[in-house]
């Protein structure tokens, strides 16, 4: 290409005689449109005929049908007499119930680590680095059998290890102390929720009216009457009893009290313990991206600490930090799906049954592909709108 | 809170002139720079002396390592005490090489030897050249004829008798080596400008990515017989394959999307500029500079990669995590299972470690050129 005589006309391609690039372009879409239509018509007429051949009626008729599978550990009430509709949605709320509490605790113990990993301190960062090391080059499922024998190898319940009064760790489980849940503390609940809603509206209204005079106005008041008090108040004029649950041992199992089965408690370790390493990672480098000028700039101006870290450096943090986080996520949720592979029965782990006990494959991965399509959407539109809310405003 | 606080400072402390003892020097520097951080040090290294202390006990000096053949009495006295790694000795040939025929298993390990050096061979940049599409063809093209046998006086092995660390591995590069050109399409064709292209990529990346790898292994392995015409069959090890090539190029379009969108406006419009066709536009101009953009986040999708093909456990194919879960059930060993998982954890680790210390000093070369 760097010489100087002349070259022949680049080759033309096959169809470039045919004129215009948009015929081209149109032949080659028909072209791949047309492959793609007939792979799957191909496939679906095979399915058809398969289906018909196992007398295997398509359709989510076999909803309401009776499931006749046990579901050992679910929130919602559950017996194998109900429907397989039921059955899913106990699933779902299983799904929900591991990946929600395990983004919670996955975010706080990476955030943690991700922090320590920047220690000044040599051996709290280097034991960082050997935790995100360690946990992100072994694959999960590995880890997830790992937890779970050696939640089996624990001792049963009449010998429970006790780390904190109040805590048994056997193989029946974590036992914790709990508050019994019903309609009246639900209400006191969703006072909080609703003060904290006001709480926010106000604290909007307060920033505005010190964008216009530059007095700054505090907000703890507000917070403190809209999400305590006026909950307190509810509570107390309700009558709302609070008191703890401790469990007890009695005969061979525990009494009272909140208990997490073998199997959701091994999952939860080792979704929690392998996303964090991944999460430590990502806080990592957000904290890191923050340009050195930020901090001494924020230390000239004479901010307190917690000030500068509130006001000047998460900011900015956030803004590398929030979109692979939202990823991880997923990822969670997503991985929450081997389950499967000790028992527990998460929507995956459920359709698995179904699709084995009535043949109906398609709908079965159907309705997997769905719930897991509306949970990936809900993260990433929840996630978009906070990044949106933290994203670099350009004045 | 209370460790972030030390970030702006410790360019600082270095900065201050010291004198003595630089061992000493070090010590104050680096772990009683302050007095929470030194009690911190202290409250650390007590832990750690305490889990270290612990578990040397129970790995090394309560440890048996060695039984005569297939009796674990020895294990089961020492239970809770001390590990059990006489298993590792006792059932390694079947956890690495599964039901592979005992005298034949040679070839597995020679597959695996190759597979090791091809990967070695892959990450030196002066061998970035075509003659390595020439080399990966020919090691899998021998791989295959080892592992299958049937030429060259080999006996004949079928797949359904492979397993362990060869089909982990098989599994793995297979699926990269498909994934990888199809994930190139699938991210040529999400920027193409043809609609009905651009739409139908975006369809499979999203549809792939949106659900887990477990439900795609059960559809290759439940639902695959349903899609065939009657009587068309093909291996589970194929199906799971499969599976993987698939899931592969979904993740590996939007990793190669992102180094399409890197490369700038400027290269194409020159590509353009000198008639070249579409494809030799992206061969020639576009596709190097974009690969080259990210192959860190490439080798980060490998990893990950390499560590999900342990999922084709949950369908039952003898991958190495497979092959280790059923070594214990044998009713002498079952006890001591997480000797058996610590020993494939440590393969799996050794394989990603290096892969992903081998993506850091990729990332450090590109950053300082």
């Amino acid at each position: 290409m760097t010489t100087d005589t002349p070259r022949p006309p680049p080759r033309r391609s096959l169809f470039g005689a045919w004129g215009p690039r948009e015929l081209k372009g149109l032949f080659w879409q028909v072209l791949v449109v047309g492959i793609a239509v007939g792979v799957v018509a191909f496939l679906w007429s095979n399915t058809v005929t398969n289906l018909s051949a196992r007398r295997i009626t398509t359709g989510f008729a076999f909803l309401g049908r009776e499931a006749g599978m046990p579901i050992a550990d679910s929130l919602l009430a559950y017996s194998p007499r109900d429907t397989y509709l039921w059955a899913f949605v106990v699933g779902i709320a299983n799904t929900l119930r591991v990946a929600v509490i395990g983004i919670v605790l996955a975010t706080i113990l990476g955030t943690l680590v991700g922090i320590s990993r920047l220690s000044a301190n040599w051996l709290l960062s280097r034991l960082a680095a050997v935790y995100v090391e360690t946990l992100r080059d072994i694959p999960l499922l590995l880890q997830l059998l790992f937890w779970y024998v050696l939640m089996q190898a624990l001792p049963a319940a009449r010998a429970a290890w006790r780390p904190v009064e109040g805590v048994f760790l056997s193989n029946r489980g974590l036992i914790l102390p709990a508050i019994p849940f019903g309609p009246p503390q639900l209400w006191v609940l969703g006072t909080a929720a609703l003060g904290l809603v006001a709480f926010y509206v106000i604290r909007r209204w307060l920033i505005a009216q010190q964008m216009r005079d530059g007095r700054p106005r505090p907000a703890w008041p507000f917070a403190l009457g809209l999400v305590v008090a006026l909950p307190a108040a509810v509570s107390l004029v309700l009558g709302v009893s609070w008191t703890i649950e401790w469990p007890e041992l009695r005969g061979f199992n525990f009494v009272g009290g909140l208990t997490l089965a073998p199997e959701y408690f091994a999952l939860l370790i080792a979704l929690v313990t392998y996303t964090s390493a991944f999460i430590a990672e990502i806080v990592r480098s957000g904290i890191q991206s923050v340009p050195r000028g930020q901090w001494d700039a924020a230390n000239a101006l004479g901010l307190r600490r917690s000030f500068m870290l509130r006001q000047i450096i998460l900011p900015q943090a956030l803004r590398v930090i929030v979109p692979p986080m939202t990823s991880q996520y997923l990822n969670l949720t997503k991985n929450s799906s081997l389950a499967v592979a000790i028992g527990y029965q998460d929507v995956v782990s459920v359709a698995n049954t179904t699709l084995n006990q009535t043949g109906q494959a398609i709908e079965a991965i159907a309705l997997i592909m769905a719930v897991f399509l509306t949970i990936s959407l809900s993260i990433s539109f929840f996630m978009n709108w906070f990044n949106a809310r933290i994203a670099l405003v350009e004045r | 809170m209370t460790a972030i606080t030390d970030i702006p400072d410790a360019p600082r402390a270095a900065r201050r002139p010291q004198a003595g003892n630089p061992v000493l020097r070090w010590l104050r520097q680096n772990l009683f720079s302050s007095i929470p951080n030194g009690i911190l040090t202290v409250v650390l290294v007590a832990i750690l002396a305490k889990g270290v202390f612990s578990f040397l006990q129970w790995g090394i000096a309560n440890a048996v390592w060695l039984t005569p053949a297939n009796d674990s009495s020895a294990c089961r006295a020492a239970r809770g005490v001390g590990a059990c790694w006489a298993i590792i000795p006792e059932k390694y040939r079947f956890i690495l090489f599964g039901t592979y025929p005992f005298d034949e298993q040679w070839r597995p390990a020679m597959s695996v030897l190759l597979f090791i050096a091809l990967y070695f061979l892959s990450t030196r940049r002066a061998l970035w050249r075509r003659e390595l599409v020439y080399l990966w063809i020919g090691a899998l093209a021998l791989i295959s004829v080892l592992m299958w046998g049937g030429v060259f006086g080999l006996s004949f092995v079928s797949q359904d008798r492979w397993g362990g660390l060869p089909v982990t591995l098989i599994l793995a590069t297979f699926g990269l080596a498909f994934g990888f050109p199809l994930g190139i399409l699938v991210a040529l064709g999400r920027r193409s400008k043809l609609p009905a292209i651009r739409s139908l990529s975006v369809l499979y990346v999203e549809l792939i990515r949106g659900v887990p790898l477990v439900s795609l292994l059960f559809m290759a392995s439940v639902m695959f017989p349903l899609f065939m015409p009657a009587g068309f069959n093909i291996d589970k090890l194929l199906r799971a394959q499969i599976a993987i090539i698939l899931f592969a190029g979904a993740y590996l379009a939007e990793v190669i999307r992102g180094g399409l969108q890197a490369v700038p406006r400027g290269q194409y419009e020159a590509a353009d500029a000198l008639g070249l066709s579409y494809w030799r536009k992206h061969r020639l101009i576009v596709l190097p500079q974009a690969i080259r953009h990210v192959i860190p986040p490439l080798v980060n999708t490998f990893i990950a990669f390499f560590k999900d093909t342990s999922l084709v456990l949950i369908i039952g194919i003898f991958d190495l995590l497979t092959t280790a879960k059923t070594a214990i059930i044998d009713p002498a060993w079952q006890q001591f299972s997480v000797e058996v998982y610590i020993f494939v954890a440590a393969i799996y680790f050794v394989f990603c470690f290096a892969m992903s210390r081998y993506s850091r000093s990729l990332e450090a070369s590109t950053a300082s050129r």
